[in-house]
């Protein structure tokens, strides 16, 4: 068995207006921040998994994606892989 | 009718439950029998409310972590026989979150948690959910939801119009929602998921009464 680090981004799709990153990005300008073009903000989930190769483990970590840690209605995911 | 008996489902976390059993139990005197999210046994229940609150405390987003317990995932089938399901505020989420209804609910606009009144116009009266014999009717239901935008994507709404699947549009949108949708029905009308919250609006005392014929409305066949 291989030991992966997994790390899975989580973000509100381009299309979905995000409050939190827009109240974010008024406060980073009441701090004196400069150029703050946009501020989106989303969420990262770390994961340590065990699996028989890097593919089982894409393939635990896609439904993973797919049905718990994303809403595709609403979000996006994308995933890097560490092996340990 | 004298048997019939509606599930009202209690999630950790679940707070409108106690509601919903009072107004159907004391307001409509319809009987009412808690079902913890851990049972997938549905044999005694004629109906289903899933009620409002912040099951399994919101975590991840609301209604996501719900999806997954046996109740839910004996739900399917009892929808699949027509029975009614009625999902309210967090149960609306619930019923997004697990594919029951389209589209996905957000935090507001204005990123405020939204306690109110507010007025509804009934769009449709698809499966029998509302009172719309035959002209626009406007009703005053409460809400109390930090992420109640409704959110779906431009083929979705199309289809929601195309099939008169949308039930109510708030009148003066609070909370940003696409379409200005506050709630929508399955295609076969027999699931309803809304933001506002019928069960608090059961007795002059405490409002109002616009919400009784919706929660009556869980004993149509």
């Amino acid at each position: 068995m291989d030991q992966f680090a997994v790390k899975v981004f989580v973000r509100l799709r381009p299309s979905v207006l995000d409050p939190a990153g827009e109240a974010t990005k008024s406060a980073s300008i009441k701090l004196g921040a400069e150029g703050i073009k946009s501020l989106r903000i989303g969420k990262m989930i770390e994961v340590k998994i065990e699996g028989n190769g890097e593919n089982e483990v894409r393939g635990k970590i896609d439904l993973l994606c797919q049905r718990l840690f994303a809403n595709t209605v609403i979000e996006d995911y994308e995933y890097s892989l560490e092996k340990l | 009718m004298d048997n019939f008996t509606v599930g009202v489902v209690v999630f950790p976390g679940s707070n409108c439950d106690r509601d919903v059993s009072w107004a159907l139990e004391g307001c409509l005197d319809i009987r009412t029998k808690y079902l913890w999210h851990e049972s997938s046994d549905l044999s005694d229940v004629d109906a289903i409310v899933l009620p409002g609150g912040f099951s399994y405390g919101d975590y991840l987003r609301c209604g996501a972590i719900a999806r997954f317990s046996p109740l839910i995932n004996a739900l399917d089938e009892f929808v699949k026989s027509g029975k009614r399901v009625l999902g309210i505020c967090n149960g609306f989420q619930i019923l997004t979150e697990s594919g029951f209804l389209p589209g996905a609910l957000v935090a507001n606009k204005n990123l405020n948690f939204i306690c109110d009144d507010v007025e509804l116009d009934i769009v449709s009266s698809k499966g029998g959910w509302f009172n719309n014999v035959d002209e626009k009717q406007t009703i005053k239901l409460p809400i109390a939801h930090g992420e109640g935008r409704y959110h779906c994507d431009s083929d979705t709404l199309k289809k929601l119009v195309d099939n008169e699947l949308i039930a109510l549009r708030y009148k003066n949108n609070p909370n940003g929602s696409s379409f200005d949708i506050a709630g929508i029905t399955n295609e076969k009308g027999n699931v309803l998921g809304l933001m506002p919250h019928p069960e608090r609006a059961c007795d002059e005392t405490i409002g109002g009464t616009d919400g009784l014929f919706t929660l009556k409305s869980l004993i149509l066949k």
